[in-house]
């Protein structure tokens, strides 16, 4: 069970109405690489790890869920006053026939959110390798958001986000040590 | 120590259609060398921490748009 705090994990300020920033943000929503996708993934992957790594998981897990919080917010500002005209230069005419501003787990390109996008092997260096690697994808597809968006408070945020991901990564790299450790730590010969 | 970005110079054909980029920047974060963290590494004040996304200084590496700013994307 979760305790929630209703504030963000990071402010986010948006500078401009700028329904093409938001286009891109619903990648790190509902794309493969994106929070729901992590957040998902890593908080079903630590049933079956070891002991030892499952209180990182989970921890993970749930900042994942506190990030995507923010990219919702960041959408959500970027589009709420927009006019269908504006949102149309954007080429969100699509998103807006299906769901006016309502946000949706779908990619930058439309594509809604599947479970594909996650696995779990069950495999505990399978799964950290994947973790690993989905961490460092984000961590990309934040550097590609922030070299397309010219929004420098938009852009604070997002920095934000790309060093957690930074972080993570570095954590479940360790996860990966602790499982290789050989048994016996006392060393006598 | 180590840098966070890498730079490498591909090929450019005298027949490409776009100006070429002449170099190329990737991004090789600290968790790259770092392995498992050692005790007493240096820390961020407090406050400064939660505002850069980590309490370690070696695992800060903030990311600029080449495009954007004076900062460069390749860490210049």
């Amino acid at each position: 069970m979760w305790i929630y705090e209703k504030k963000l994990q990071y402010p986010v300020r948006v500078s401009t109405c700028n329904p093409r920033l938001a286009k891109y943000l619903i990648e790190q929503y509902g794309g493969a690489d994106g929070e729901l996708a992590a957040a998902l993934r890593y908080l079903n992957q630590r049933y079956t790890l070891p002991p030892k790594v499952i209180g990182l998981l989970n921890d993970i897990g749930t900042e994942e869920l506190a990030h995507l919080e923010m990219i919702a917010t960041m959408v959500y500002k970027l589009t709420k006053d927009a006019t269908p005209e504006q949102l149309k230069e954007a080429g969100l005419e699509p998103h807006y026939v299906d769901h006016e501003r309502a946000l949706f787990y779908h990619n930058a390109a439309g594509n809604p959110f599947t479970a594909t996008y996650i696995q779990a092997k069950g495999d505990p260096i399978t799964d950290l390798y994947e973790d690993i690697a989905a961490e460092e994808k984000a961590r990309a597809t934040y550097q590609w958001i922030i070299n397309m968006s010219d929004d420098p408070d938009l852009n604070d945020g997002l920095r934000f986000l790309r060093e957690r991901e930074i972080i993570h990564a570095q954590r479940f790299r360790e996860a990966v040590e602790i499982l290789k450790e050989e048994r016996s730590q006392k060393k006598i010969f | 120590m180590f840098t966070t970005r890498k730079q490498y110079e591909p090929y450019i054909s005298p027949f490409d259609p776009c100006p070429p980029i002449r170099v190329k920047t990737y991004v090789t974060a600290p968790n790259l060398y770092v392995g498992f963290q050692p005790p007493n590494l240096p820390q961020f004040p407090l406050r400064e921490a939660l505002m850069k996304g980590t309490l370690w200084q070696v695992f800060y590496d903030p990311y600029y748009s080449p495009y954007e700013t004076k900062t460069k994307g390749d860490g210049s």
